[in-house]
């Protein structure tokens, strides 16, 4: 279990040893963080190959179909089938477009997306670029696709995409707030912006102690990955494809790689901040492939949004974030900090909650002030005008001069 | 000026008539509007003026609407129809009765059943004869399946453009069983023309009724599940609830029809008000809503296909037998086996496919109540063969004439709800 557990890691010592024996020590480890760049990018284009038969598949059986079976076993060979279909394709620069920043938009899009990739820690010592600021990192990360987004949406000189683009960047900037106002939280309870203290601090993963924040942070996540119900920028039905409706080709499928590997990212962080990355849960399994069974839980549940609800209205959107996640989370941030101060995790960089019995005790008091926060808010929020399901009467056949009656009244 | 004058000038070798060029250069003027990408100056800043359509994924067909945004805002919208023009009507004058029978499907390809069925009363009228009654029980129960189906379709792509995917699946799943019955009782999916004047093409076949028993019993379950997913949904009612309003009074006025109507609070059902054919005999209730918005018209609709189920389960019970169209041979061909024995029969026979039915001459109007609204034919007669006129009152068309009225001050996405909540179909609206 250990050796499984440590497997990647040796494999890069044994590397490293065997490269050291011909090349000076800093060749070693540039050679090094290159490979792992490598093998992590790679391992982020799998990743999109595997979402996007995962997302078909799975939403095909709630819909009651069978979903990509033709090509491989499962259909699993479906996304390099359309892989080759996209690479064959035609790049056209529609005739309007302002080329330069129409044809650099894909790519802008995709490089903050794999970005995230360098600082999440996949398993047990696993991180290729431990940040000590990178829950920042990600944030910003983050942001950075709204630019490549909103210069997609203007270059292609196409109304449904320049109001795609608008709606985009509106909708992300807006679920930031809350999404932020929550990392804030966690990295009140860890004392750290490093995403490995993070995992080191969740002997109780931290889904338990902010539940509350928890199920807000898969909400705004949602939203901040334009996915169902919030994915209004590329309603189909109202703005044909939203920012991406001049591209096509491989361009078209960088965004989609991009959103994809943004879904596995967020996914991951999740994962980490929430759900105890990488530690297991009862059965002792090797650390990195709990992790994935983690993430790809959180990704099923946003799989499982997109069979179920509709879409909201762009309003409808913003008033959720601005007049109820944002003030929540703002709440949230106030009231854990208080119960920080009064029950500490960590003190001095060192995690001060000590066996079962510790562990137990902090659940209880942190869950506690979850569901009193929760029940306040509810009532906070209890809504007076909350509409009725509007009844449909049984009519009185209406007679023949009825028209005339409507006219005079 | 344009392609299409060139065209002309090529073909008939003079210049376009006046009028025709009139109209020429109003609808060049039109697209190059709509073509540039033009910002207009309003009130609070400039106004976006999007063209959405023929070619659009949620304008239900080829509709397309030509939109002044003031940032997502719908100030103006205006529909522009014709894309799916295919003279029908005119057509009519040129085929025999039994010939246009098979035009009437491709009107409202939604819900064909209706479109051959008033067309049918209408010809029936000016011939003055009753079908009997096997004919006309089969008639409804196959309207009712049929107005299901249209529901159907409807409830999936009105779910579909608010983003509910799933659900436009499950309602295809249950359509496919009502094609299925239709397949089994004409031989064709869509385009039926299955009820012809004075009856039925032929009888209805072995395994109908249990096909139909089937169906009845699995339905009402699959509605609940539907419900279930949308009724108490908060986003769907967000989407839905308070928008696209329309008052009785202004949907009266514009002569908007059907569910729409309903929805307003009018039981203005023509099964019930007017009624035509043996809906009298049945027991069944017209769902009515109170604010007139999408949400209504969701929920009267919703109804409406558990209604049609009662019709159905009523209608099956009292299938009677007998002859499923008229005895009379100057309107309905004989059975195969009279032909090789009688000669009046192969006399007749000869002269109906031949010929075809004489209409005494006149004019009639029928009605039926479609899954749209008040569908109506108008049948001018001459005495010939062939009608001399026939109109058709489309609901769609007119139901789409509420459409901007409903709109305008709402959002895009909005507009995107109201669409779908009119049901248009534009074969009918082209015609």
């Amino acid at each position: 279990m250990e050796a499984l557990d440590r497997i990647f890691i040796r494999i890069g010592e044994a590397f490293s040893t065997f490269l050291a024996q011909y090349l000076p020590a800093p060749v070693v480890t540039v050679i090094g963080m290159f490979l792992s760049a490598i093998i992590i990018s790679t391992f982020a284009a799998l990743t999109f190959m595997l979402l996007t038969w995962l997302e078909r598949k799975f939403v095909g059986r709630m819909q009651d179909r069978i979903g990509p079976n033709r090509v491989g076993p499962f259909g699993l060979l479906q996304p390099i089938a359309d892989a080759i279909k996209m690479f064959t394709k035609e790049l056209i620069t529609p005739a309007g477009a302002h080329k330069v920043v129409y044809n650099l938009a894909p790519i802008l899009v995709v490089a903050p997306s794999l970005m995230i990739f360098a600082v999440i820690p996949f398993g047990r010592d696993m991180v290729a670029a431990d940040l000590d600021v990178g829950v920042l990192y990600l944030i910003a990360l983050s942001s950075a696709t709204e630019v490549a987004i909103l210069m997609a949406g203007w270059a292609s000189r196409n109304k449904f995409s320049l109001l795609g683009a608008m709606r985009a960047v509106a909708q992300m900037l807006s679920y930031e707030v809350p999404l932020v106002l929550i990392l804030l939280t966690l990295v009140l309870m860890a004392g750290s912006m490093r995403l490995t203290d993070l995992v080191a601090v969740q002997g109780v993963p931290f889904a338990f102690l902010q539940p509350v924040a928890f199920v807000i942070f898969i909400v705004a996540a949602a939203a901040e990955l334009n996915r169902t119900p919030f994915d209004i920028p590329e309603a189909e039905s109202e703005l044909v494809a939203g920012y991406h409706t001049e591209y096509g080709g491989m361009k078209f499928g960088l965004f989609m790689m991009a959103e994809f590997i943004a879904a596995f990212g967020m996914a991951a962080l999740v994962t980490t901040v929430f759900l105890g990355g990488w530690r297991p849960w009862l059965i002792p399994l090797p650390s990195w492939l709990w992790f994935l069974i983690k993430t790809y839980l959180v990704l099923f549940v946003f799989i499982w949004f997109r069979g179920t609800f509709p879409r909201l209205r762009i309003d409808q959107l913003q008033a959720f974030c601005w007049k109820f996640l944002v003030p929540v989370t703002l709440l949230n941030v106030i009231v854990t900090g208080v119960v920080v101060t009064f029950v500490p995790l960590v003190r001095n960089g060192e995690v001060v909650v000590r066996g079962i019995g510790g562990w137990a005790t902090v659940t209880v008091v942190y869950f506690a002030v979850n569901v009193v926060f929760a029940l306040v808010v509810a009532w906070l929020y209890r809504r007076p005008t909350l509409q009725a399901v509007q009844q449909i009467q049984v009519g009185q056949p209406a007679g023949r001069g009825l028209s005339r009656e409507v006219q005079t009244a | 000026m344009g392609l299409v004058q060139n065209t002309i000038k090529w073909l008939l070798g003079r210049d376009m008539p006046d009028d025709v060029a009139h109209i020429e250069q109003e609808r060049q003027r039109r697209i190059e509007q709509m073509l540039i990408p033009t910002w207009e100056e309003g009130e609070k800043g400039p106004r976006m003026l999007l063209n959405m359509g023929p070619q659009h994924p949620s304008t239900h067909g080829v509709l397309r609407l030509f939109l002044e945004l003031d940032g997502e805002t719908v100030v103006r919208v205006e529909p522009d129809i014709g894309y799916l023009h295919t003279g029908i009507e005119k057509t009519f004058e040129h085929k025999k009765y039994e010939q246009g029978v098979t035009l009437t499907p491709r009107l409202d390809y939604l819900s064909n059943m209706f479109n051959t069925w008033c067309f049918c009363m209408a010809v029936e009228k000016l011939l003055e004869i009753e079908i009997p009654p096997r004919a006309e029980y089969a008639r409804v129960i196959l309207g009712e399946l049929q107005r299901i189906a249209s529901h159907l379709v409807w409830l999936g792509t009105h779910a579909l453009d608010i983003g509910a995917l799933s659900v436009f699946l499950y309602c295809f799943r249950e359509r496919e069983m009502i094609l299925d019955i239709f397949e089994m009782v004409s031989g064709a999916r869509m385009m039926a023309s299955y009820f012809r004047p004075g009856g039925l093409a032929w009888d209805l076949p072995n395994g109908f009724e249990e096909a139909v028993t089937n169906f009845i019993e699995l339905f009402p379950e699959r509605v609940d599940n539907y419900e279930r997913l949308l009724t108490d949904n908060p986003i769907w009612k967000e989407r839905t609830q308070g928008v696209g309003v329309i008052d009785t009074e202004t949907a009266l006025s514009l002569s908007v029809t059907g569910p729409i109507l309903r929805a307003t609070g009018l039981a203005w059902d023509l099964r019930k008000t007017m009624p035509y054919s043996v809906y009298p005999e049945f027991e069944f209730d017209v769902p009515v809503g109170s604010r007139g918005d999408v949400y209504d018209r969701y929920r009267v609709r919703v109804q409406e296909m558990r209604e049609s189920v009662r019709i159905v389960r009523q209608a099956l019970e009292k299938l009677p037998g007998g002859p499923f169209r008229v005895d009379n041979h100057k309107v309905a061909p004989p059975p195969k086996e009279e032909i090789y024995l009688s000669m009046e029969a192969l006399i007749h026979h000869f002269k109906l496919w031949t010929e075809g039915m004489r209409v005494p001459a006149g004019e009639a109007y029928a009605w039926v109540e479609s899954p749209r609204g008040e569908m109506g034919f108008y049948v001018v007669s001459d005495g010939s063969a062939r009608p001399y006129r026939v109109h058709m009152r489309a609901p769609s068309f007119a139901n789409l004439q509420a459409m901007p009225h409903m709109a305008e001050g709402s959002l895009v996405a909005d507009l995107i709800a109201i669409i779908a909540s009119l049901d248009p179909v534009l074969g009918e609206i082209d015609r």
